[in-house]
């Protein structure tokens, strides 16, 4: 029992991140791609703030009366990582934008055939 | 307690991503996804993360859904269907599953105090960054200060978007005479809108400046202000939105608030110390330390602030590019 | 002063020239400027080259915070022989960029050009500085998200598709780096990589480490292009412009076999990965298979860029290849190869994009009857591509004889004959376009028109990498002295201050 209360948390965050990741590679909808990266991320996310929560810890905001913390180095790198995840989603979004506006289609197969065709 | 509150919102956020995998309709993808960061930001919270819990809540559930939105409007809602489905992505993420859980196995145990990563670097953020520092927010201290170089790689990052953003789909000429927009029609939202509006600069002004003792910052803050603009641009119009605010000028910004805070790490040079030292900016290290924290939350909030903006019109130009005929 | 933050400059220049390229708001203007801070990183980036072999290691504390609580970057000759090809072949395509993008790049987005390249530079050399694991991945972005915008900025649409493609693969590859970052801090609560060192060699089997491990190098394998997660290269470096082609193909996949040595020698230690894990088993295999299914992949494309690109997976075959030798030889090779790579690749691709300034195409008819036409882009493609080859008197041949001595050191006999047989596809790859160039009429494409030279400013930094080419074929003292320095240093020890369980890897132990 002790085993699934120790890792509970993990495995939902690794059943989230492989969904993220397989709506990643199979969609073919170039949206829905990115909307699947965004949420492999986010789930990798949940993982590092798992990895700092310390059990009955408070935010690492220093507050009188209380004596333990949860870590802030994880909060640190996911904020970091949040800002990069949302630079690529633009970048991403913009490509798409591009893409439709040259091929009329966002679909990944359709454009695979035009392409071949050139 | 806690627990049972983390197992639900993991429940949950488990059916947002299964229906995401099925659904045809992009829209309700979108608007999935934004539930499903919004449900991520309230785990942050639950597990103490509330400065992520602000970020992601600000950042995924705002920028990026409005981003995918207007994605969406200029490229179609529905997702065809595709004939040919091939079992391969279903065995890569079923084998990367697989090696996951193995990992997971040895992992120490979840919210365990005596675990490796509370043990070796952070009990001196925790415990001596209040006094090295003075600051009472150990992760805008750790952000800004302990790890400022990653900071300043992150907000570079924002700017390298910008540049991508800007050289994909260009930015929407400044023309008040353009075709009229938005929703104006709508009295009830104009009215709301222009309450609203000041509040929200307001609160991006709060989160900006006290960061150091609350949950926020300068990436939080660039959000906030850049998303009171993007309501007043939906609600008035874009050609009025570029008139308040020209695009020209969101490239200037965007480019001098990376400055700033390169520019803070260059000052501190010339004074003597390390690159990003702050302790030399003043002649006490902690007045130095505050002063260097508060000049490159700034850099960070303005070049954020513009940089989403910007990316913002963008976006909506090219909306207004295919709405005339 | 500078003398001690001589470290951060690489980084800092860049970063600091890419918002003001913006500002300068002239084409012109900003490529003398984006120009001039590249040069100045180049001679930056070679003095601490030869501080590096005089002095073994040179660290910075960013901000003044003792490691492993701050940011720490850490330079050792084999992130500075990587450094300083970085920013010298970036200093010569900016040069050549000039001419080249105001063909290629509509006017309006030239600054944008020089920002995002300089952008480039910085997530480029922020990787091969920093000794910071996570700080790692903060540049591996940058340069990342910069590389899309450089490659989705050519005229063709096709170049659009092929970023997206770049980008998704990317941000997977990163987001599995950061899943195997996650995993180390879990087991040792530190991401310095001196001190990450330390704390794994205590760790014996542990699954949890494991893990980190592979994701770490499938994630930094899908960035270098290892076969079979190279996919997203060929279209990428086809249609981006040509001095975005030149410049990436011969630092960014570069950087991220630098990346993958790192992870292995100095984070995890080769006894680890290599004799715990068994990674060399693997590695050698996917580096053959791609050396040779590449190779013949190249043989049959049309457009020459294609087939530049495809040689360039086939040539981080054989730097891999030098990597699972688990030798100090084998990974001098590998170094060298990279070092000597970039010189081919980087002229192969002026070349070409000269070619595609004069005639607009770049496909094998385009090439025909062109050795008379264009004499010097064809005599400096003509010699890289000996070079790619490995004729004697080229840098090519110093790595493939290196690679070939490290095989039979190590008594893979099998190995040796396949990297020579591996040479003969090049051999038939580049001597097509040869062939098409010397020995055959000009196409419909080119007859009847007068074609004239490239412009002079695209044949300078083409055959300054020419004669590098042909000078490190032939001078090898300071190439070869490097690499084996900087493999001496990454197989023979872990460096104070952080020793307390070493895991040192000494000759005796590899054989």
């Amino acid at each position: 029992m002790s085993f699934i209360i120790d890792y509970y948390n993990y495995w939902i965050v690794v059943f989230l991140m492989m969904a993220g990741f397989y709506i990643v590679i199979s969609a073919n909808n170039l949206v829905k791609k990115v909307v699947g990266l965004n949420i492999f991320q986010t789930s990798v996310f949940m993982m590092y703030i798992s990895i700092g929560k310390v059990t009955n810890g408070s935010a690492p905001i220093v507050a009188e009366g209380i004596t333990t913390y949860s870590n802030p180095l994880p909060h640190v790198l996911i904020l970091t990582a949040i800002v990069v995840g949302v630079a690529t989603t633009a970048v991403g979004l913009a490509l798409i934008v591009r893409i439709k506006r040259a091929y009329g289609t966002v679909e990944e197969n359709e454009f695979k055939d035009k392409d071949d065709l050139i | 307690m806690a627990v049972f509150i983390d197992l639900m919102l993991l429940g949950m956020l488990a059916i947002t991503a299964l229906r995401v995998i099925f659904l045809k309709d992009l829209f309700a993808v979108v608007m999935l996804f934004g539930i499903y960061s919004f449900l991520s930001a309230l785990i942050f919270v639950n597990l103490d993360a509330v400065d992520v819990a602000f970020t992601e809540a600000a950042v995924g559930a705002g920028i990026s859904t409005v981003l995918m939105l207007g994605t969406l409007a200029l490229t179609g809602r529905k997702e065809k269907t595709n004939n040919h489905k091939s079992w391969l992505p279903l065995l890569v993420v079923v084998a990367t599953g697989a090696a996951l859980i193995y990992g997971t196995l040895d992992m120490p145990p979840f919210g365990d105090p005596n675990n490796p990563a509370q043990q070796h670097v952070a009990p001196r953020y925790i415990q001596d960054s209040p006094q090295e520092v003075g600051l009472p927010n150990m992760v805008t201290s750790v952000l800004a200060s302990y790890r400022g170089f990653d900071t300043l790689g992150e907000t570079a990052v924002v700017f390298a978007a910008a540049i991508g953003v800007f050289s994909l789909l260009g930015l929407p000429k400044r023309d008040r005479a353009a075709i009229e927009s938005g929703l104006k029609s709508h009295l009830v939202l104009r009215v709301v809108a222009k309450l609203i509006i000041p509040l929200i600069l307001l609160f991006a002004l709060y989160v900006q400046f006290h960061g150091d003792y609350g949950p926020g910052g300068g990436f939080q803050a660039g959000v906030i202000a850049a998303a009171a603009i993007i309501l007043y641009a939906l609600v008035f119009g874009l050609p009025l939105a570029t008139h308040v605010l020209q695009p020209s000028l969101l490239k200037v910004l965007a480019a001098l608030g990376v400055l700033i805070y390169a520019g803070t790490g260059v000052v501190s040079l010339f004074l003597g110390g390390n690159f990003l030292d702050y302790n030399v900016l003043a002649s006490d290290p902690i007045a130095g330390q505050h002063l260097g924290i508060i000049i490159i939350e700034l850099g960070v909030g303005i070049t954020v602030f513009a940089a989403m903006l910007a990316i913002f019109y963008a976006f909506a130009g090219q909306a207004e590019r295919k709405n005339i005929p | 002063m500078f003398e001690q933050h001589l470290l951060v400059l690489p980084i800092v220049l860049p970063l600091i020239a890419a918002p003001i390229c913006i500002l300068l708001m002239k084409s012109h203007l900003a490529w003398v400027f984006a120009t001039i801070i590249s040069g100045l990183s180049f001679f930056i980036s070679v003095d601490l080259l030869f501080a590096t072999l005089e002095q073994g290691v040179l660290n910075y504390a960013v901000g003044g915070w003792e490691s492993p609580w701050g940011i720490e970057l850490r330079i050792d000759a084999a992130s500075a022989i990587v450094l300083s090809v970085v920013t010298g072949i970036s200093t010569l395509v900016l040069v050549y960029a000039k001419e080249s993008i105001a063909k290629e790049i509509d006017s309006s987005r030239h600054t944008l050009f020089y920002s995002a390249h300089l952008l480039c530079l910085t997530g480029l050399s922020g990787i091969l500085i920093t000794g910071d694991a996570f700080n790692l991945f903060v540049f591996l972005e940058i340069s990342s998200l910069s590389t899309y915008t450089l490659v989705s900025l050519a005229s063709d649409k096709r170049c659009l598709t092929a970023a997206f493609r770049y980008l998704v693969m990317g941000t997977i590859g990163a987001t599995f780096i950061l899943i195997g970052v996650g995993m180390m801090y879990m087991k040792t609560g530190t991401l310095n990589m001196l001190d990450l060192a330390n704390r794994i060699a205590e760790y014996d089997g542990n699954r949890t480490i494991n893990t980190g491990l592979a994701f770490i190098l499938v994630g930094v394998s899908i960035k270098l292009a290892l076969f079979p997660l190279h996919m997203w290269l060929p279209p990428a470096y086809t249609h981006a412009p040509s001095a975005v082609s030149a410049f990436l193909a011969s630092t960014a996949t570069k950087v991220a076999v630098y990346v993958m040595i790192r992870f292995i020698f100095t984070i995890y230690g080769a006894e680890y990965v290599f004799f715990t894990m068994d990674m060399d088993i693997i590695l050698m295999v996917l580096a053959i298979v791609a050396i040779f299914k590449c190779s013949f992949m190249a043989t049959v494309q049309s457009n020459i860029k294609t087939v530049l690109a495809y040689s360039s997976v086939a040539q981080i075959g054989y730097m891999i290849l030098g990597i699972s030798l688990v030798s100090s030889t084998g990974l001098m090779a590998g170094l060298l190869h990279v070092f000597n790579h970039a010189l081919m690749k980087g002229a192969l691709f002026m070349a070409v994009g000269a070619v595609f300034y004069r005639i607009g195409s770049v496909d094998i008819k385009a090439f025909q009857g062109l050795g008379k036409q264009m004499p010097l882009t064809m005599a400096a493609f003509a010699i890289a591509g000996l070079s790619i080859i490995g004729v004697p008197l080229t840098a090519g041949f110093v790595s493939k004889w290196y690679l070939v001595t490290a095989a039979i050191e190590q008594q893979h006999w099998i190995v040796a004959f396949l990297v020579l047989i591996g040479s003969l596809l090049a051999v038939v790859y580049i001597g097509r376009i040869l062939e098409a160039a010397y020995f055959k009429k000009p196409s419909e494409l080119t007859e009847g028109k007068t074609i004239k030279e490239a412009p002079i400013l695209m044949l300078i930094p083409m055959w300054i990498l020419v004669i590098a080419n042909i000078y490190f074929g032939i001078d090898t003292s300071l190439s070869v002295t490097a690499a084996d320095t900087a493999a001496q240093w990454l197989t023979q020890s872990i460096p104070e201050p952080f020793v307390s369980i070493p895991s040192v890897v000494t000759e005796e132990t590899i054989k």
